[in-house]
């Protein structure tokens, strides 16, 4: 019953990003200009932007995160949409679980999106596997997407949310950021000591921990 | 056990120093027609969204079906059904889309919306409900609330925003809804409207429940009340 409803949750969402593509675009010119404002800040030098790129890329994928984050409860606050739910028999971890999967794979999409332009204003080539870089890009945006979902759910009715939701969330990531950025880096510049998996398992650690207390806090903070 | 749909014991509810509601004791009958009446600010929405367990009471208790909607909160939800000044819906979503979602929600996405649409006079469009006008959103909240098939419905200003062609749609519908045995609370501004479709009636005033009888005589009670 659970799975059912965050299935449905998930393609609801689905249909309402897919209605406002515009915003997602938007979304991914707004990353990209970030890493484009890297880049000029850095300046021809190929090395410096080749150590820093994968720093850039993650805390473009950040700051995007939260305006997309936000987003995702402008359309349950907008209208009482999110009451209407509140009133059917929705079992409350489905409507996180629905939500936080929905905003992990818009998050996926952006670094896929995002990607091949870091490649080229970063000059960079993968000295790891591509495997590695498809378990830290899923992994690393897990991380922001679960705590993201339920930092948006507490922030949506706060006056100044725009504000609110990375003042409180930027915090929780340290962690996630910190492993997401090093084994990115390991992928662009080769992982001779073998330290990826250390950093991979840290950043699986906090995924499992953010999952499960989320679907737990989650619908004590919608109530509230 | 309670035989009421709706009990409340001293029901009370404090937004700041200000209590909106203040030891309200009613009880409704299965299957009945009851009207709430009030002036602005007196109560009869923070009343309803304690009725519909999306607020929670500061004070007293409420009995929905003979027991505590916290006891089994999912069964409890699925009897209910509230129309509000929020349409609950999604803006940009179309209007069988919206329904759709929430009939997948509760287990039945097989069945179709269409009915729903013609039980309300809604013409059943592709383009995002937030291009609806007024009524036409009223209309797809009814629709909204008709598709959970509640036990309890209950439901906020139902005349308004709508043309005079609506308030024939809405006695209609009340009256339909509570011979199939849906108990129907309604808050009202349309006294004399609503008043001839209820069974009984109390007047709020200021979160106090000041007169409590059968609802053709809400009006007086208004009037010596008012002035």
């Amino acid at each position: 019953m659970i799975f059912r409803q965050a299935i449905e949750i998930f393609r609801k969402d689905l249909l309402i990003e897919w209605r406002g593509k515009a915003r997602f675009v938007a979304l991914a010119v707004f990353a990209a200009t970030i890493l484009l404002m890297m880049s000029f800040a850095i300046g021809p030098n190929n090395k410096e932007l080749q150590a820093h790129a994968s720093g850039y890329i993650w805390i473009a994928v950040l700051l995007t995160s939260t305006q997309l984050l936000a987003g995702s409860f402008q359309s349950e606050t907008e209208g009482g949409a999110l009451e209407g739910l509140r009133l059917l028999p929705v079992f409350p971890p489905s409507l996180f679980y629905g939500k936080a999967i929905a905003n992990w794979l818009f998050l996926v999409l952006l670094v896929v999106l995002v990607l091949p332009l870091s490649f080229a204003l970063f000059d960079l080539s993968i000295q790891g596997s591509y495997g590695l870089l498809a378990l830290v890009i899923l992994l690393g945006t897990a991380g922001v997407a679960a705590p993201g979902t339920l930092y948006a759910a507490l922030t949506a009715r706060a006056p100044a949310q725009q504000l609110m939701l990375p003042l409180l969330l930027f915090p929780l990531l340290v962690p996630t950021l910190l492993a997401a950025v090093k084994v990115t880096a390991l992928v662009f510049v080769g992982d001779p000591m073998g330290q990826a998996g250390g950093w991979l398992g840290l950043l699986a650690c906090f995924d499992v921990v953010f999952w499960m207390f989320g679907g737990v806090l989650f619908w004590k903070l919608v109530e509230s | 056990m309670s035989r009421f749909a709706v009990e409340t014991r001293d029901l009370s509810r404090r937004f700041g120093r200000r209590w909106a509601l203040a030891r309200i004791n009613i009880q409704v009958e299965p299957g009945e027609r009851f009207l709430i009446v009030g002036s602005n600010g007196s109560g009869k929405t923070t009343l309803l969204r304690i009725l519909s367990t999306v607020l929670d009471a500061t004070h007293g208790d409420l009995l929905l079906f003979g027991q505590p909607p916290g006891r089994d909160p999912s069964w409890t939800r699925a009897q209910l059904g509230l129309l509000s000044h929020l349409h609950n819906v999604y803006s940009d979503l179309s209007g069988p889309e919206n329904i759709r979602v929430f009939l997948r929600l509760l287990g039945r996405g097989d069945e179709p919306v269409e009915p729903w649409f013609e039980r309300v006079g809604l013409e059943v469009r592709p383009d995002p409900v937030r291009s609806y006008s007024a009524g036409m959103m009223k209309r797809l909240s009814f629709a909204r609330l008709l598709s959970q098939k509640p036990q309890l419905a209950l439901i906020d200003e139902p005349y308004g925003q709508l043309d005079p062609a609506g308030f024939g749609f809405v006695d209609e519908l009340l009256t339909d809804l509570s011979e199939s045995g849906t108990t129907v609370v309604v808050a009202s501004h349309q006294v004399d409207r609503a008043r001839m479709l209820c069974q009984r009636a109390i007047l709020l005033d200021q979160g106090q429940l000041r007169w409590e009888g059968p609802a053709v005589d809400v009006a007086r009670a208004w009037g010596a009340l008012h002035g």
